[in-house]
């Protein structure tokens, strides 16, 4: 169960971090959410989820103009070329429990999320306010990077602000800077050993294409604290028919149908309906029932896949047919 | 007396004992005067008690909150727990072993309970899962037919299944069906190390007992072993074992325990339980005699309703000013106890005790709630259970049809 953006909001006003709220239609690009909320002010962000070879997880966020390269990332980090990549759309879900196109730092609230490594763009510092969704992209706040910083030190983080465009030479006698950086306690189960075949492999909808980066060399950046066991998290990817994910996906579905009709039928508007019948609250009523009847449906099919299975190894043998494992 | 031999324990039998002294052991269960201590009981067995930090450490690992019994505490002690998480950690897996004794072929919630937290266990870690029926044990305490054992294991694997285990990663057998082979080689290989001394101090037996009771206990001590299920778990004889189940299981554990490192195999590792409060009170016991003692997976919302208005014991006073005046006492009133077990909502709980101990909230009130949440976890069992097919049945218990998702 994640935290929900009220939980958000409300543990900011307890901090009384100033932010500005902005409420608008969902948004899934940096594109759209400019649309709403350009005007304001604020600077617009871009937050990519990243995955290294060992599973681990990283939110880079980095101002929208900000040059991303992910191979001289990789390098800083001490992966390697190519040792990262973006992470599949079921660590937005599972570990980061937020929507598509909603990666944010305020993720981190998320127990689940406590293994995440978070990269600040050093440009967040020189704005007044830079805009984040604040774990649902329906609204948008917009706070200084100071706010920001006072946050994640409540919730145990230390903020790790880097110059994402500084291109610095890594070899022998210059080891990665950011290796820092990388979380600790690496987890890797033999289920992934296989690389994660979901075909969900989709990248984030709101990352804009990436340029070369200009040659900086920059001082180290501070080290993340995540605090010595919360790194020991696990990451879990599921390569079977998974009855959570199935449910949540199916509530997911379902639950705008029944606003909008509801919404139609008692003529109210939709967006007053949001505000008093919550998706979370829907999902953890309805969750225990559906997944009770997907886990015996799960059941009868894999029943009817195994006598299938069975028939055609009698009649036609094994035909070249390789092991599960 | 006898009490069942299943995973789930029933309440402690009320037993006219001169001293306070309690019996805690696989068939029997009697509390001195004030219920269980298991603060004492801890002790007497050695087990740990389990904290807040390595229930914290169970959270971070699965990524997830974790299970409402053991944010209440119902799963309390265990055995060797953090050693399975470092084995977690690592990336390694271990695999779970739970089971229960067919006696009848109603299920009530009690028996429910370590089912319920084993799927969480499976979901949270997804780890393989061995379930024993022993309906072995049954023929050989009660006075039933092996055809009549047979059948209600079969009955109970339904049931089992309908709470929801994954397909992909367990086994349920009974032991009639399963018995022979490797597992049979790790029965004779304990049944070596124990002598009839030591089954007698742990289990109470007698001269008077048949010896179909005093040579089974290795029954149910090896599928702590991953090797008693070579065609599952294949060669790989040093997975380790993590076993939930009601405190009272504890004795028998230990035996395996002292044996285990003795043949060259690994300790289970252990997670216990609290009891299951019977319906009447925390001192009177659940017996299948007595339907009123329970509530089944098999009772209507009617027959729920009418339970809990009737038998469930109340912590309540006699009258409306006395309750507002001096509020319940929660220590005995068992809906709250139930609640404990089966309301999810932690802050919802928090405030049903706190205005019913303050006199706000009426008895009537609190069984109402516990009806609903009780109606609803029951339907959804009845659901569940009616799309539990014979082909399913087949292929989770009886058809070797997987290495387990090693």
């Amino acid at each position: 169960m994640g935290r929900t953006k009220e939980e958000l909001l409300a543990r900011l006003e307890e901090l009384k971090i100033d932010f500005k709220r902005h409420d608008h239609p969902v948004v899934l690009t940096v594109e759209d959410q400019a649309k709403h909320v350009g005007n304001f002010g604020g600077a617009l962000t871009k937050n990519l989820l990243l995955k290294d070879k060992k599973h681990r997880l990283y939110i880079v966020s980095a101002l929208a103009d900000t040059k991303v390269d992910m191979k001289i990332l990789s390098q800083r980090l001490g992966l390697g070329k190519g040792g990262v990549r973006m992470a599949p759309e079921e660590n937005l879900r599972q570990v980061l429990q937020v929507p598509l196109g909603c990666v944010t730092p305020f993720a981190l609230f998320n127990e689940s999320a406590s293994a995440v490594s978070l990269l600040l763009d050093q440009g967040l510092k020189s704005k007044q306010s830079c805009y984040f969704h604040p774990l649902t992209n329906d609204v948008t706040i917009a706070l200084s990077s100071s706010n920001l910083d006072k946050f994640l030190l409540s919730i145990g983080k230390q903020p790790a602000y880097v110059d994402l465009e500084a291109s610095p030479v890594v070899g022998k006698d210059n080891p990665p800077d950011l290796a820092d950086l990388v979380p600790s306690g690496a987890f890797c189960s033999s289920e992934e050993s296989v690389e994660n075949p979901t075909p969900k492999d989709a990248p984030q909808v709101n990352v804009p294409k990436e340029k070369t980066c200009l040659p900086e060399v920059k001082a180290k950046p501070k080290v993340q604290n995540k605090g010595a066991e919360s790194s020991e998290s696990k990451v879990l990817t599921n390569n079977g028919p998974n009855v959570e994910i199935f449910a949540s996906d199916v509530l997911e579905v379902i639950f705008p149908l029944f606003l909008s009709e509801a919404s139609k039928k008692l003529n109210i508007k939709q967006e007053e309906l949001t505000q008093i019948l919550k998706l979370d609250d829907f999902k953890r009523r309805a969750a225990p029932d559906l997944e009770s009847v997907t886990n015996m449906f799960k059941n009868m099919a894999y029943t009817a896949g195994f006598h299938a299975g069975f028939d055609t190894m009698l009649k036609s043998g094994l035909g070249g047919m390789p092991s599960r494992k | 007396g006898e009490g069942e031999l299943a995973m789930a324990s029933v309440a402690p039998e009320v037993e006219k004992k001169e001293e306070e002294e309690q019996v805690v052991n696989p068939w029997e269960v009697s509390a001195g005067k004030g219920g269980i201590d298991y603060d004492k009981l801890v002790d007497q067995f050695g087990c740990q008690r389990l904290d807040a930090a390595l229930i914290d450490r169970i959270a971070r690992l699965t990524g997830r909150p974790p299970h409402r019994f053991l944010r209440r505490g119902l799963f309390f002690a265990h055995r060797d727990l953090n050693e399975i998480l470092d084995i977690y950690e690592k990336g390694d897996k271990f695999y779970l072993y739970t089971g229960r004794g067919p006696s009848s072929e109603a299920l009530h919630l009690g028996h429910l309970v370590p089912f319920m937290f084993t799927k969480y266990l499976q979901d949270a870690f997804k780890v393989p899962l061995v379930i024993q029926l022993t309906d072995d044990e049954k023929f050989l305490w009660k006075n039933l037919t092996v055809e009549e054992s047979k059948r209600l294991a079969r009955e109970n694997a339904k049931d089992i299944i309908a709470c929801g285990f994954d397909v992909e990663r367990t086994f349920i057998f009974s032991d009639f069906n399963f018995v022979g082979g490797a597992f049979y080689e790790n029965m004779v290989k304990v049944a070596r190390c124990v002598t009839y001394n030591k089954v007698v101090g742990i289990f109470g037996f007698t001269p008077e007992d048949h010896i179909g009771k005093i040579s089974f206990p290795p029954v149910q001590a090896v599928p702590s072993f991953p090797s008693s299920f070579p065609k599952h778990f294949s060669g790989n004889d040093q997975l380790r074992c993590l076993i939930p189940c009601a405190i009272d299981q504890d004795p028998y554990f230990r035996m395996t325990r002292d044996v285990a490192p003795r043949i060259g195999y690994q300790k289970p590792a252990l997670i216990e339980s609290r009891f299951f409060p019977a319906l009447q009170g925390e001192n009177t016991k659940m017996s299948a005699s007595d339907p009123n003692s329970a509530i089944y997976v098999t009772d209507s919302t009617k027959d729920i309703k009418t339970k809990v208005n009737k038998y469930a014991f109340s912590g309540g006073q006699d009258s409306v000013e006395l309750h507002r005046k001096l509020g319940a006492n929660l220590e005995v009133d068992v809906s709250i106890k139930y609640l404990n077990f089966f309301l999810e909502d932690d802050d919802e709980l928090e405030r049903i005790k706190k205005a019913y101990k303050e006199g706000r909230m009426l008895t009537g009130e609190v069984k109402q709630l516990l009806v609903t949440v009780l109606s609803e976890m029951v339907e959804r069992h009845k659901r569940a259970r009616a799309r539990v097919t014979e082909e399913v049945c087949n292929i989770i218990c009886y058809h070797i049809h997987l290495v387990l998702y090693i």
